[in-house]
This record gives structure tokens, C-alpha cells and sequence, in this order.
């Protein structure tokens, strides 16, 4: 199969989107020319014009607000929010607004809005421009959250993001744009409320988002070395939250291990942890464990970064305290 | 006293538009509009004050001759996006009275089956993208779907309306630029009541004239008297004929007043921020009563058919508490529906 970037696979889904529906169209800081931040593709643009690539002030509350109100009125927007920090600019049109405007004005209303944005850092970008912000939103009832980890997620779950008639918030992250993997010539996509099981193993679940699939893969190989079986899932969609895969991974493994780059606290792994805790207890037979960025903002320098982000060393050593090893 | 902020003069001040020509039936229509915001808010009063309707309620009453005013220039395809204080852009709107008054009462029959209640009332058929209880949050909304109508080359217009408070906002900077940007068939009707709850504007805002915020955005504008609604209407006409040809959005400012508290149940509150006297005095420029004298002074309308149309006004509303009491009460597991749709 030939082999594209991530970056590449969000401009196919957008590009096979927009030829398939009029009614897409693609609005955020830098979408035009400059073929947005961090995957700098001008492909949209050049295809679609300024008519349906639109570049907007920065202006993230009116962006969001705006995508809303086409939405609302038979437009599919596609709204690009540089970063999740920018998210919080625009968190009254998100969390207010398209959140609930279907169920306050009594289900009569559809909200077929997309809204990207991209998580990550270890860019050395600082405090401001690192944020994986997803949890918040997946407190929000009305919103959707997807979080894929390869191109090929990246691709199929965004063109069903686009047809979805709810609105999604969409995590793509930094580190992942210029990876490469496998993306079929055709036509696919992917159910939002999938997970994935990436990799098959008996004693340990792992369930891991975004960038940390590839780092939780790359420690399960180096657990393989040691005999040590780790199964690891990536949920994909962290609402809706495909539970079944989860705990029948649980069920068969007995030990269960959240990675997420988010900060531990609060963080998406709490909610898994306290889900399996409470429906899936007689299946555990060690406690659950979180692994998450320390609770700091994130900081600059390369060294304090990567010290707080988990990463294959910390992951193994977890495991390797988990099954007693 | 008129409050200084308020003067009907200068040099965008449009003056009434008494001299245009109108249908008789339009004048009448308006009239009916008016009132039928009017005696639908003075129930609302009573409802709420016999505990009879949940939550809050802000009452527009005072400020008729705006929604009114703008609103009988739009077509039933035309978009609305309203405030907090939404029943009268509702009711302007083409809302229905007992199906709002159902809402209100937070029953199934109600626009939103008693999701939303006074603040959220809401129906996309009738072009009302949703009264919102977030200051400011329906502007970028009404940009957007501006902005939709402009993409489909569609020759709708939409009409954002807002308070003085929301001219403080981010939202209102960012909705307007982007309009103007765009060039957007959007009008933002400004309804200044001179109080953000119990804030003065003058106490607050940098300006006291919002619409000559129009510079900045580089699109026309002007202030009217609110409670003219000649006035409004042939401001408003001009603005939605300049959105429709494609000129691009319109900012206007109308200058209007409050009678009630911010919301239903301030009375005790009331002169803490605002004197009895200022009150009155705004009562006396009543919108109803002013365009009342105009259609009697004009001979469009004698009295006795006034009169009858306060009257049938008066049993639409006995109908529509009517219906509200009678309707069923949501099923409290309906809670749990139209989160997401299928």
C-alpha cells in the first residue's frame, strides 16, 4: 500500500469531502496560501479558491461563531483552530453555543460542524502553543472528540467527522504531521465511536492516544524482548467511547495502563480508569495506572519538556511494575 | 431628565420617517406587533410573578418599536439572531403565541418542547437562529449565516439584534469585522437601553453612541430613535435593501429604554441604579402609544378599530396561557433526548 503523511491524509479527507459536498468548505488562520501551520499544503486552496478555503482574521471566537452559523443554515463547515490553546478564545461559541444549540432549541436544529485543531507540542513551543486540551470538551454533552494517531485514522475518521450531522472536535497532533504510514488509494472510512486495537497481547491493556499509540508500540516491542505481552488499543474517538473493546481487552488481560500526553490530572485517563473501576472491577487484578504529563505547564527548554511527557522508558517501567517483573 | 447619551440628534441621527409613504395595512400590521409584544409581555408579568412560569424572564417591554420596526422588513426567509430579552424579536419574528408562551411554561408543545424556555426560544422554519443567554454570542452566529446565504448566492438577509452591553464584547469586534471583511448581508441592530443590568453604559463604555463604531469597521451606520418606529423601519429598510444588493452589513443603533427590571423579579433593586423619575419619563415616550396618536393624527385608523385589535390581541393571549397550562409536561427521561441527533 503506498504510504502518506498524516499531514497529507487531512488534506485527502478535505479534499474528497469538499468534491463530494458543495457544502464543505474550510475556514481558519492561515488555510489559504500558506496551506495551514503545520501542514503547509497549499493543495486546498489552489483547487478551491478563496470561495471555500477561507482565510480569516484572528479572530477564533468569530471563526467558531461563524462555522456555526453556517452550520446551522446548510453549510458543513470546517472550522481550523491553530492550536487547542487557541480553543480557549473561542471556548463560548464551543461550549455555549454549538454544544447545545441542538438540544436547546429542542433537537430541531442539526450542527454539522467539524472543528480542527492540533495538540502536541515537544515542538519546544512553550507553555501557550502545547496544550493537549481534548479532555475538556469530552466533559461537554453535544460535542464529539476524535483523536487519531496514524494517517490513516487521521484520514478515515475526518471524512466521517465532515458527514457527521453533530458537531466534532478533531485532535491532530504536531509531532504526527510528517509521519508517514499506509493510506489506501480508495475510498474508506472510519465509524467515529471505534477503538483500534493496534497491537495484540494477554498481559497488559494499554490504552493510549495520539502520539503516545506510537510511543506505547515502540515500549510494548521492547516488552516483547522480555516476554511481556502488551495489548494496546487506541480508542480513536474519546466521545462517543467504544467501551466493549476496552473492557474486553481488560477482561482478558486483568492489568490496565492509560497513556495520554494531557496532563494526568483531569486528564481522559481518569475517566477510563474510573469507567473500568466501576463496571469492570472483578476483571482487574492489579490497580489501574495513569501515565500523563506531570501537572506542570508545559515547559520550554528541551530538557524540562521531555522530562514531563511520557515517553517508551516510562511506559515500560510502568509495565514492568504492573506485572511484577 | 433625558439621559445625555440619549440625544436624538446629530449628524447620523435619522429622523422619523413619517413622510413615507405606507400601506395602510402595514402601519396597521405594525401596530398589532407591537401591541401583541406589549400585552404577551405584560402576561408574561403576571405568570411569573403567580410563580406559574420557571426560571427567568427579561421583558421587553418598552423597546417594541425595535424588533418590530426591523423585522417587518424581512421575509419569512430571513434570518434572526436575538438576545436574552428575545420574546419581542420572537414575536416580530412571526413566532407564535401560544407555542412561545408554551415554551415559557416549559412544556412539550413549546418551540423547544421546554428544552430552552425564555431564553432559547428558537424555530429555523420561521428564520430565528435562537434569543441566546450569552451577551454578544449571537452576532458571529448571524455572520455566519451570512455568510452561508453569500456562499448559496442566496438573497437573504439576516439581522443580528444585541443590547448596548454586547457592544463591549469581543464577540461584537470580531463579528463585525468579519461581516465588513466579507461583505456579509448581515444588519446589527443595536438596542440601547442605557443599562447592562444594573450597569449605566455611561459608566462603562467608552462611548455613548455605539454606532459610530461603523468607522472602524469602515461600513455604514447610523442612530435612530428607538421608540420612533417609523423611524426604525425606514432605517432598517435601508439597511436590509444594502444587504440584499450585496453592499455589505449596515450597523444601527437604536435608542430605547427598559420599563421593567433586567429581569422579572428586580422590582425590590430597581432604584438602586435607575431613578423612579427616569422611568417615567421614558414611559411617556411610549413606542405603542406614540405610533397609536400617528395612525389616529393620519386617520389611518379610527379608535374603535384599535380598540378591537387590543381586544383580539388580549384573547390570543387568553389562548395561548390556555394551551401552555393545558399542554403535557415533558417526561423527565425526555431530558436525555436530542443531545445529538442520529
Amino acid at each position: 500500500m503506498r504510504e502518506i503523511t498524516f499531514g497529507e491524509a487531512i488534506v485527502e479527507a478535505l479534499y474528497e469531502e469538499m468534491k463530494r459536498d458543495e457544502r464543505v468548505f474550510l475556514m481558519g488562520e492561515d488555510v489559504g496560501p500558506f496551506g495551514m501551520i503545520y501542514i503547509a499544503n497549499p493543495k486546498l486552496w489552489k483547487e478551491f479558491g478563496d470561495e471555500r478555503v477561507k482565510d480569516t482574521p484572528i479572530s477564533e471566537n468569530a471563526i467558531i461563531g461563524y462555522a456555526l452559523g453556517a452550520a446551522v443554515t446548510g453549510m458543513r463547515p470546517v472550522a481550523d483552530i491553530m492550536f487547542s490553546d487557541l480553543l480557549m478564545q473561542a471556548m463560548d461559541q464551543i461550549v455555549n453555543q454549538t454544544a447545545k444549540i441542538r438540544y436547546m432549541f429542542g433537537g430541531n436544529i442539526k450542527v454539522p460542524l467539524t472543528i480542527r485543531t492540533s495538540i502536541g507540542g515537544l515542538r519546544r513551543a512553550a507553555a501557550q502553543h502545547s496544550q493537549n486540551l481534548e479532555a475538556f470538551f469530552v466533559h461537554v454533552p453535544g460535542l464529539k472528540v476524535v483523536i487519531p494517531s496514524s494517517p490513516y485514522c487521521a484520514k478515515g475518521l475526518l471524512k466521517t467527522a465532515i458527514r457527521d450531522d453533530n458537531p466534532v472536535m478533531f485532535f491532530e497532533h504536531q509531532q504526527l504531521m510528517r509521519i508517514k504510514g499506509p493510506v489506501p488509494e480508495e475510498e474508506y472510512t472510519i465509524p467515529l465511536g471505534k477503538a483500534n486495537v493496534v497491537r495484540e497481547g494477554k498481559d497488559v491493556t494499554v490504552v493510549a492516544t495520539s502520539l503516545m499509540v506510537t510511543r506505547a508500540m515502540n515500549a510494548a516491542q521492547e516488552l516483547e524482548k522480555k516476554g511481556i505481552q502488551a495489548e494496546v488499543i487506541d480508542p480513536q474517538t474519546l466521545k462517543p467511547l467504544d467501551k466493549k473493546t476496552i473492557f474486553d481487552s481488560v477482561q482478558k488481560t486483568g492489568r490496565l495502563l492509560i497513556v495520554h500526553q494531557a496532563c494526568k490530572t483531569g486528564g481522559f485517563g481518569a475517566e477510563i480508569a474510573a469507567m473500568v473501576a466501576e463496571e469492570g472491577f472483578e476483571f482487574l487484578i492489579g490497580p489501574i495506572r495513569r501515565l500523563g504529563a506531570l501537572d506542570v505547564p508545559v515547559p520550554f527548554s528541551p530538557k524540562l519538556e521531555d522530562y514531563v511527557v511520557p515517553n517508551e522508558q516510562k511506559i515500560v517501567k510502568e509495565i514492568l511494575e504492573m506485572v511484577g517483573a | 431628565m433625558v439621559h445625555e447619551s440619549q440625544q436624538m440628534s446629530g449628524r447620523d441621527f435619522k429622523e422619523s420617517g413619517e413622510n413615507m409613504k405606507l400601506e395602510p395595512e402595514k402601519m396597521i400590521g405594525m401596530y398589532q406587533t407591537m401591541l401583541r409584544i406589549r400585552r404577551f409581555e405584560e402576561k408574561v408579568m403576571d405568570m411569573y410573578a403567580r410563580q406559574l412560569i420557571p426560571g427567568i424572564a427579561h421583558l421587553y417591554i418598552g423597546e417594541e418599536a425595535v424588533a418590530t420596526g426591523v423585522c417587518a422588513n424581512l421575509k419569512s426567509d430571513d434570518y434572526i439572531t436575538s438576545t436574552h430579552r428575545g420574546h419581542g424579536h420572537c414575536i416580530a419574528k412571526g413566532g407564535e403565541l401560544k407555542i412561545m408562551m408554551a415554551e415559557l411554561f416549559g412544556k412539550t408543545t413549546g418551540y423547544c418542547h421546554g428544552k430552552g424556555g425564555s431564553m432559547h426560544i428558537a424555530n429555523i422554519d420561521l428564520g430565528i437562529l435562537g434569543a441566546n443567554g450569552i451577551v454578544a454570542a449571537g452576532m458571529p452566529i448571524a455572520g455566519g449565516a451570512a455568510l452561508a446565504i453569500k456562499m448559496r448566492k442566496g438573497s437573504q438577509v439576516v439581522v443580528s439584534f444585541f443590547g448596548d452591553g454586547a457592544c463591549n464584547q469581543g464577540a461584537f469586534h470580531e463579528s463585525l469585522n468579519l461581516a465588513a471583511v466579507w461583505k456579509l448581508p448581515v444588519v446589527f441592530v443595536c438596542e440601547n437601553n442605557l443599562y447592562g443590568i444594573s450597569v449605566a453604559a455611561k459608566r462603562v463604555g467608552s462611548i455613548q453612541d455605539y454606532y459610530l463604531r461603523k468607522a472602524s469597521y469602515g461600513i455604514e451606520g447610523c442612530k435612530v430613535d428607538g421608540n420612533d418606529l417609523l423611524a426604525v423601519y425606514e432605517a432598517a429598510g435601508e439597511a436590509v435593501s444594502r444587504a440584499r444588493e450585496g453592499k455589505g452589513p449596515t450597523l444601527i443603533e437604536c435608542k430605547t429604554y427598559r420599563w421593567r427590571g433586567h429581569y422579572e423579579g428586580e422590582a425590590d433593586r430597581t432604584f438602586l441604579y435607575r431613578s423612579k423619575e427616569e422611568i417615567e419619563e421614558w414611559m411617556k415616550k411610549c413606542p405603542i402609544d406614540r405610533f397609536k396618536k400617528y395612525l389616529l393624527e393620519k386617520k389611518v385608523a379610527k379608535e374603535t378599530n384599535l380598540k378591537k385589535i387590543d381586544e383580539q390581541i388580549q384573547a390570543e393571549i387568553e389562548e395561548a396561557i390556555e394551551y401552555a397550562k393545558n399542554s403535557p409536561d415533558p417526561n423527565p427521561e425526555d431530558a436525555l433526548r436530542d443531545v445529538y441527533c442520529e
